[in-house]
């Protein structure tokens, strides 16, 4: 169980907080050995309670992917298990087709599972919460009926008999350490995954969707692979568990088995692979030292998830990182750097005007906004001011495409922008910040930043699963310039730290960072400075005006006017959705209606 | 054959139906969708055999008994399921905390009431042509719940109450209703409700503790397609569901009955994710 390739790079992240890559794989090395020595201690019913162990890994390190890190809710897995291994147990027996070698038909299997993982999951994408967890467990219950009428295939209620593995692995420990091997494999291939801007999109898409969107990443193509990965691993298990139970009928495959992988993932901690790791290996021991138990284990289980639901969200890895628990300082300031906004911004090319012309878009019978017309220049701050309810806040979801306008036209260098196409407008390098911040708090502040850069990485799945060259590139790269884009905006201090226990003001610079990531072109701001100090606000206007010096066109709906007179080069204010006024800080400051309806002359 | 189809996937649907109601009454109420709706119903069957069959009550106590048991589950799904995770919606905790109590009441079924499907008994002793009470008595249970409910809707004080929580809970606790006893209140009546589906298909279903998951997926079916919170569209999907599934069990077979109404479910699920009635549009941003 190897150490992933990638975690933080001590020369670089010296911050409170930061874990030395061998401190990290440490726990890894100690199960390695423990897993290689084990047939050394170990009698022969251990032999098999360890290989099962394995397997359920097998299984669970995909499913940590679907569960753990997309947060999908998906309590019905036990089914790809059922269908690999009647997948291999009945190619390798041969009843339906020329019998296949065991190898081959694992293989098989894990195509197989592929598919149906993508199948069972795509719902995903479509559905909410409940409506998709109670869809897996349809899928779960139909694939055991299934199993159990289509008895030409399957042998009914009789069963099949499972594959047996051909030298080297036929005997007890061999078959072990060929599960075991696997299992490594597969907590190498996760953690590289999990390590990886395919990982922290994951759990983006889990914690903060919009955010997730708002830096491009396309929710359908990422979990359509993480279902298929997960689908194969599930059904690679399923052969291995037939080869281990030598025979399978459809009562070997209960939803219980479900649950205790599902468990297994929150006992460990979502976002974690050593945690559900360790929730594994601990779901499948217990009962061997209970006996008068196990006809409760699946009870205990249950008991346990609504243990862990109401008492300890973050499970096992969050109860055991003490990096986190360390105090940080308390008086710490955002002390920005723009002289780094050269390097990390760079030369963009122009990108050209994004407009609006006569915007339009009503929700029932208010009209939020009313025939608006925007015209935000590269390297210019415009500020959009109004009243609550003035359309704001509409007209920068209009611009990032949450709405679609009625009527009107919004456009980029002259084109049309996609109608509610969110994740491709960082493609356009318009990149947003949002009136909450949206961030995901259990991954770190650096980590959070490296969600902004998701689209310019390279390297695809595979290459990340395999820690390929190009993940490593990529990698490298997404981290020095997260901590060029920490550093201009005051916050490399706090780099390692879990982004939920900074301060709302930090969070908020965080944001920006993330959005300075995509070199944005355009680059949305949904109050920044809304709860910071006079003295935060004041070094927000200094970076945002070195934003616009670099060549980004900065949109900013403001409340505080002070902050928008002090830097923007136009202003527009908005009333009932129309515009009031717009012009030069200077004419907004001296035009009558504005200064008595807003201002407060 | 058409009559035989007829009478018991209507009744089949009535109990589907009654999930779904259980379903709504809770959803209404705490915006929360329960994995212990299929639990109930399964306590229903499972109760009634205890109470009448075991224990030798009359059926009118044995009933009583059992909606009073489906009572307290729905308290205490609400006690120790949903009031602690109802602050932290965002990350659906919910769907976990009532799975694990529902397991836990399945489990403890299981293991104390045995994991065979047990008889119902035949409540009436009565033999006429015609319709058998285990096909009249859910469609039977199924009027009396959509008529109360109907009639405590729209002509009780704590009825409308509920309306009010239901349509803005914030809205109506800041007008002073007492959100959190009528949550409660919501779930016992959902419990009630529950185990009334199970009872009356007691002997269609039998005493059986793996009904719980059946009913918990083939109950949400009518939610999913009538539409949240609506029991209108909960009774007609749930019938129509009753209807497809004993229609194709007859001409297919069991099996691939299960796998017509589960691609079904998906396909319209995809197609509509906001059920056959109803939309809604959610601010994110």
């Amino acid at each position: 169980m190897d150490q992933p390739a990638t975690q933080f790079h001590p020369s670089r992240v010296k911050a409170a907080g930061a874990a030395s890559p061998i401190a990290a794989a440490l726990p890894y090395l100690a199960l390695l050995l423990v897993g290689l020595a084990f047939p050394l201690f170990g009698g022969g019913y251990w032999g098999v309670i360890a290989t099962r162990a394995c397997i359920y890994w097998v299984l669970v390190s995909g499913l940590n992917l679907v569960v753990g890190f997309a947060g999908q809710i998906a309590i019905g897995w036990v089914a790809l298990l059922t269908l690999g291994a009647y997948t291999t147990s009945v190619l390798v027996a041969g009843n339906v087709t020329p019998a296949f070698p065991p190898y081959l038909g694992l293989a098989v299997a894990a195509i197989v599972g592929a598919i149906f993982g993508l199948i069972v999951g795509l719902p995903a994408l479509r559905l909410r919460t409940f409506y998709f967890a109670i869809t897996t467990l349809g899928f779960a219950t139909i694939v055991t009926q299934v199993a159990l009428a289509w008895q030409s295939v399957t042998g009914g209620g009789v069963g099949v008999a499972g594959p047996v593995f051909p030298e080297p692995f036929d005997s007890q420990w061999s078959f072990y350490y060929f599960c075991f091997g696997l299992a490594a494999i597969c907590t190498w291939m996760t953690a590289n995954v999990a390590a990886s801007r395919f990982g922290r999109a994951l759990t983006a898409i889990r914690d903060a969707e919009v955010a997730a969107e708002a830096s491009g990443i396309a929710k359908p193509a990422l979990l359509a692979k993480v279902f298929m990965f997960s689908g194969a691993v599930a059904a690679v298990a399923g052969g291995l568990f037939a080869s281990l139970q030598s025979y399978i009928t459809p009562d070997a495959f209960t939803i219980d088995l479900s649950i205790l992988f599902f468990i297994a993932i929150l006992i460990g901690g979502r976002g974690s692979i050593l945690g559900p790791l360790f929730g594994t290996i601990l779901l499948t021991v217990l009962p061997e030292f209970a006996a008068p138990l196990v006809a409760w284990s699946t009870f205990l289980y249950a008991v346990l998830l609504l243990v862990i639901v109401l008492a300890i969200p973050g499970g096992i890895a969050e109860m055991l990182d003490f990096r986190n628990r360390r105090p940080l300082e308390s008086d710490r300031a955002i002390v920005p750097r723009p002289d780094r906004l050269e390097r990390l911004l760079g030369t963009a090319p122009d990108a050209g005007l994004l407009t609006l012309e006569q915007v339009a878009l009503s929700f029932g019978g208010v009209r939020a906004i009313d025939g608006l017309d925007l015209e935000i220049s590269p390297g210019q701050v415009h500020g959009l001011i109004g009243p609550n309810g003035s359309g704001k806040t509409t007209t920068l979801n209009v611009i990032s495409g949450y709405y679609t306008q009625q009527s009107g036209a919004v456009r980029l260098n002259g084109a049309d922008l996609p109608a509610l196409a969110r994740h491709r407008r960082a493609q356009m390098r318009i990149a947003r910040t949002f009136q909450t911040p949206r961030i995901v708090g259990s991954a770190s502040v650096l980590q959070n930043v490296m969600i902004g850069g998701t689209i310019d990485g390279q390297c695809s799945f595979v290459e990340s699963l395999l820690a390929l060259p190009r993940h490593r590139r990529d990698e490298a790269r997404l981290r020095d310039t997260a901590m060029l884009a920490l550093e201009a905006v005051g916050l490399e201090r706090l780099a390692a730290v879990r982004a939920d226990r900074l301060q709302h003001s930090e969070l908020r610079f965080t944001e920006i960072a993330r959005a300075l990531m995509l070199r944005p072109a355009f680059l949305l701001l949904d109050e920044p400075a809304a709860g910071l100090s006079a003295e935060e606000i004041r070094r927000l206007g200094a970076l945002l005006l070195a934003i616009a010096r670099a060549g980004t066109g900065v949109l900013l709906v403001e409340h505080h006017a002070d902050l928008i007179f002090d830097i923007c080069h136009h202003v527009t204010v908005l009333n009932l959705g129309k515009i009031l006024a717009a012009g030069t800080p200077a004419e907004i400051q001296s035009h009558r209606e504005v200064v008595s309806a807003y201002l407060g002359g | 054959m058409i009559a035989s189809i007829v009478s018991s996937g209507v009744a089949i649907g009535c109990i589907y139906a009654l999930i779904g109601i259980t379903y709504n009454v809770m959803f209404s109420a705490s915006r929360v969708f329960s994995f212990t709706a299929g639990t109930l119903g399964m306590l229903g069957g499972v109760l009634g055999s205890l109470f009448i069959s075991r224990m030798g009550m009359p059926v009118a106590i044995g009933l009583l008994l059992a909606l009073a048991g489906g009572a307290v589950l729905g308290i205490v799904t609400e006690i120790v399921a949903v009031r602690p995770v109802l602050k932290s919606l965002d990350q659906h905790l919910y769907v976990l905390s009532t799975l694990a109590l529902a397991l836990m009441v399945q489990q403890f079924t299981a293991i104390e009431w045995g994991t065979d499907a047990r008889p119902f008994p035949r409540l009436f002793d009565i033999s006429r042509d015609g319709l058998d009470q285990q096909f009249w008595l859910p469609m039977l249970a199924c009027a009396a719940v959509i008529v109360g409910l109907e009639l405590l809707y729209r002509h009780t004080l704590i009825g409308r109450a509920f309306l009010a929580i239901a349509e803005d809970s914030y809205a109506a606790r800041a007008l002073g209703l007492p959100e959190r006893r009528l949550r409660m209140a919501s779930y016992a009546l959902a419990g009630v409700i529950g185990t009334l589906a199970g009872f009356a298909g007691g002997e269609m279903l039998l005493a059986y503790f793996a009904n719980a998951p059946m009913l918990t997926f083939y109950g949400f079916v009518p939610v999913a397609l009538g539409g949240m919170g609506n029991n209108r569209g909960a009774v007609v999907a749930g019938l129509l569901l009753g209807l497809f599934q004993q229609a194709a069990n007859f001409l297919v077979g069991g099996v691939f009955a299960s796998v017509a109404v589960f691609t079904v479910f998906i396909i319209v699920l995809l197609a509509r994710p906001e059920g056959l009635a109803g939309a809604s549009l959610q601010r994110r941003v």
